[in-house]
């Protein structure tokens, strides 16, 4: 018990010290070892309680709800004035309505709820607390080096690192919180917590862009914690409970499925599912160290969480269907939307939407391979998108761009960062990489429960998903001749943690039959009560692990090949015009033309202003659809 | 005895689709009123590939060429053996993204607009394919190759849409016009010889071996659609397989190139009115 209540007070500590160290020096080595202290009882917390799980209550409960309760009213009172001030009156009224709401809940309406077990640690919330723990305390020491070069760079911004730092550690105790609670008023509270930081955290370089982007991912996930609050509201007063457990427990009958709707959709903003996604597009103005948290270990992966654990009451009910048809919506538009951007950061966060979107739709789906694949689908993408972030964050410094298209010249300035870079992509979409091992049961769990639209939009997506990763790759593996090669260092604090991560995305890869077997099995076993099996046959998985370790051979096997190579080196083919240098070629009228070569972004197939009109169109609609008949069901 | 099978299918399966490429070469010919070249031409022009001097323009970029033979290879030891079709596939598009990289490795003009063009047509192909793979896993209730050819009724019936989506889009694989765009085997063309333009000698020879192996996969691909438990199924379908390769090698003397924005659209379309149509209907009578 004191390990779990040490893993979430800890990063509390840490913000704490580190919001008030002035020094650089010391607060960066503070933040190092805070860091890894996390990781460490991250480890430590798993390593004790994994194999049989455990679940109790404080006994000072009544004081933590209080001391709870103090803090919402402080934060409360922060957001309305901060609202005020900017004229964000709608975030001032989210704000005023929830918290009298949840306040009042609180103090009158909730004496007699006994609640059994506020903290729960099974194997979904262990699995939650390792990918929290170890890619959050990584991307916390990325953020050092980072900060560091970030000020460098832009002189323009006042430099608030302690505050960034602090505010990192913050989101992890949160998350913590959040995964680890049971009792709904706590896990609301983190909720709000998590808003909280990713505002501030968006907020965080103070010009326009950045506060008006903070204040549509206040509003946004307000909003979600408004629908939040109205279901603690709701569950408590009709189904005298207070435990998320409890909730599950139900039958899908249509009162249980209003809350379940009605958190389902505070998930859904969370998760910067459409139509709710342009928070998450917005959040890229930051540093990069916070996109990486909010994108993979935080953040987002909160809304996934709530609807695996909301999945056994969604599958084939009313709720379920219209969750599984946003997440649809969702994964096909944006996996479209994202062929059109050149912006490295700006892919990967429609590649993030789109991946929620299919977790999303895992998870709703409801069965147990599909929540199979939700599960994976959660620990791999983490991984790669943190490492991705990161890797774009460095490269940003190193090359001074993330357009994509100047990622060609990345082979000669920093080999180690394309070759990391290429690691996190193939992570995201290649075949015996996890990504796609989770695509392949997602798409074995839709077929096996007849949902033959999402198989279609998979297949589709999965397509266009191809498409700009692939071009991306190959602006990698671009062997651009450019002469001035300028050799930057880069910093350890950067490449410790992304070196460790593209480990991560490699081992995770091969240990996918190990987490199965230990985690996600056992898991579902208990959950749906009937065994549970992997659901990719033992000589697939063995072939998959080949293919993986071809992959890693393979390249060195060429290294001695190289070595001893005498072949001639050609000119590249321009129709006879080459200069020579490979650089420029001999135009009309003599004029000697530098060559440029640019990838295809289809604006006229998928550009973004018509596609995201419509999928939000579609998605509202809905949306509206489930509130008729969740209506039409409470009625009739 | 599986690595004896995986030898055999390694060796003889490159020559099987050496011969098919050299009797498309004389059909094709006698189309256009030629006399062509003799049956075994392909395996010449690969031995005197093989003999020649390879050029580079830069050390990385036939790299890229092996690993995709190798996982081209793979896959069709994978369908061959009867495995899952559906990891085959997978296998197959790590190939294909292998050999697009190559092309953007040499950072030529001409290859790189090979190798966007042929991400596209990836892209365009790529959900009919999965689409057949699953279409397959829901009529015969396995994903593996020998549990579906070992059905008592052949995947056609339950799947004629999927089938045809399949036949539209293995135009794209075996680099047949009108959706050869990204590198045709007629070095006539506006982008020259795209992905391969830059390649010589030895890894010219290493990109047509590939193409071989490429060619019995989608022939096994169609294979499966019509064989059964029942021995004569098997010699229907190899039929089957002629006649549709022949179909390809008809539709591709008389078809014009079409432009990447048709062939786009054309193979979305397809899959999507063919595939969706085929899959609604068979789970309507599941």
């Amino acid at each position: 018990m004191n390990a779990i209540s040490l893993l979430i007070l800890f990063p509390l500590v840490a913000a704490l010290i580190i919001f008030v160290t002035r020094n650089d020096k010391v607060r960066n080595m503070i933040v190092r070892i805070s860091a890894i202290i996390t990781a460490a009882l991250t480890l430590t917390v798993v390593f004790l309680y994994f194999n049989n799980g455990i679940s109790f209550t404080y006994s000072a409960e009544k004081t933590i709800d209080y001391i709870i309760a103090a803090v919402e009213v402080v934060v409360a009172t922060f957001i309305i004035t901060t609202g005020i001030r900017n004229k964000k009156y709608l975030v001032s009224l989210f704000s005023i309505i929830q918290t009298p709401l949840v306040l009042w809940f609180e103090f009158t309406q909730k004496k007699g709820i006994e609640v059994q077990n506020a903290i729960i640690l099974d194997k979904l919330s262990s699995i939650m607390v390792l990918v929290i723990g170890i890619v959050g305390s990584l991307i916390c020491i990325y953020a050092v080096g980072y900060m560091k070069t970030y000020h460098h760079h832009h002189e323009e911004y006042p430099e608030r690192k302690s505050f960034f730092l602090s505010i990192l550690f913050l989101f992890l105790s949160a998350m913590f919180g959040l995964v680890l609670s049971n009792n709904l008023t706590w896990i609301y509270f983190c909720w709000e917590l998590t808003t909280l930081c990713s505002f501030l955290l968006i907020g965080y370089t103070k010009t326009n862009e950045a506060k008006n982007n903070a204040f549509r991912a206040l509003v946004i996930n307000l909003g979600g914690g408004l629908a939040f609050a109205a279901a603690i509201v709701y569950i408590g007063m009709k189904f005298n409970t207070l435990e998320l457990s409890e909730l599950i427990k139900m039958k899908p009958e249509a009162a249980v499925l209003v809350p379940v709707f009605l958190l389902a959709l505070a998930a859904l903003t969370k998760s910067a599912q459409l139509p709710f996604s342009s928070w998450l597009l917005g959040a890229m103005v930051a540093p990069t160290p916070s996109s990486a948290l909010l994108h993979s270990a935080t953040m987002v992966k909160a809304g996934v969480y709530m609807i695996i654990r909301l999945a056994p009451l969604l599958g084939d009910s009313s709720v379920g269907k219209i969750v599984t048809l946003v997440g649809g919506i969702t994964f096909l538009g944006c996996s479209l939307m994202a062929i059109t951007q050149s912006d490295a950061k700006k892919i990967l966060a429609y590649s993030t939407i789109a991946n929620l979107g299919l977790i999303v739709i895992c998870a709703s789906v409801g069965t147990q391979e599909s929540l199979w694949a939700a599960i994976l689908l959660i620990i791999f993408h983490a991984v790669s998108k943190s490492l991705l972030f990161m890797s774009v964050g460095s490269i940003e410094h190193q090359i001074g761009s993330r357009n994509v298209e100047d990622m060609d010249i990345l082979l000669n300035v920093s080999r180690k960062l394309a070759l990391f870079m290429m690691i996190g992509i193939a992570g995201m979409f290649l075949a015996p990489f996890g990504m796609l091992i989770s695509k392949w049961v997602a798409m074995k769990a839709f077929i096996d429960s007849n949902n033959i639209l999402i198989v279609i939009i998979l297949a589709y997506g999965s397509a266009a998903t191809l498409f700009y990763w692939g071009k991306w790759m190959g602006k990698l593996v671009c062997y651009a001749n450019v002469k001035n090669k300028e050799k930057n260092s880069f910093h350890k604090d950067e490449e410790i943690p992304i070196f460790l991560h593209a480990v991560l995305v490699v081992v995770s890869c091969f240990c996918f039959p190990l987490i199965s077997k230990y985690a996600l099995v056992p898991y579902l076993t208990n959950l749906f009560g009937t065994t549970s099996l992997i659901p990719i046959g033992t000589s697939d998985v063995k072939l998959m692990l080949y293919m993986l370790s071809m992959l890693i051979i393979l390249p060195l096997s060429f290294i001695p090949i190289y070595k001893n190579d005498k072949r001639r080196r050609v000119p590249i083919y321009m129709a006879g015009e080459n200069t020579g240098d490979n650089q420029s070629f001999n135009g009309s009228i003599g004029a000697t033309r530098k060559v440029e070569l640019r990838n295809w972004y289809m604006d006229g197939f998928f550009g973004v202003k018509k596609l995201s009109l419509w999928s939000n169109i579609i998605s509202i609609c809905i949306l509206v659809v489930g509130v008729i008949l969740l209506i039409g069901g409470l009625v009739g | 005895m599986i690595i004896l099978i995986t030898i055999g299918i390694i060796i003889l399966a490159p020559l099987a689709g050496g011969l098919m490429t050299g009797i498309d070469r004389v059909i094709s010919a006698r189309l256009q009123g030629r006399q062509g070249p003799p049956v075994l031409q392909p395996f010449y022009d690969v031995l005197k590939l093989i003999g020649k001097e390879s050029t580079e323009v830069n050390s990385m970029h036939r790299f890229f060429v092996y690993i995709s033979l190798i996982f081209v290879v793979f896959t069709t030891v994978i369908l061959v053996s009867g495995g899952d079709v559906l990891l085959a596939v997978f296998a197959l598009t790590l190939g294909s993204i292998f050999f697009v990289l190559g092309g953007y490795a040499s950072n030529s003009p001409y290859s790189t607009i090979g190798s966007e063009r042929e991400l596209l047509q990836i892209m365009a192909y790529e959900p009919m394919v999965l689409l057949s793979c699953i279409g397959l896993y829901y009529a015969q209730k396995s994903f593996f190759i020998s549990d579906i050819i070992a059905a008592s009724k052949p995947a056609i019936i339950y799947l004629p849409g999927v089938f045809i989506g399949l036949v539209f889009i293995l135009a794209f694989k075996l680099r047949k016009s009108p959706f050869d765009l990204s590198m045709s085997h007629h070095g006539h063309q506006e982008i020259v010889k795209g992905i391969t333009t830059e390649y010589s000698g030895r890894d010219l020879a290493v990109i047509e071996v590939t193409h071989w192996y490429e060619v019995i996969i989608t022939l096994a691909l169609v294979y499966i659609f019509f064989a059964t438990k029942d021995p004569i199924s098997h010699v229907f379908a190899v039929l089957v397989c002629i006649l549709v390769y022949f179909l390809e090698i008809l539709i591709d003397n008389t078809f014009a190139r079409l432009k990447w924005q048709q062939a786009f659209i054309s193979a979305w379309v397809v899959t999507g009115v063919l595939g969706t149509i085929n899959l609604v209907v068979l789970s309507y009578f599941r």
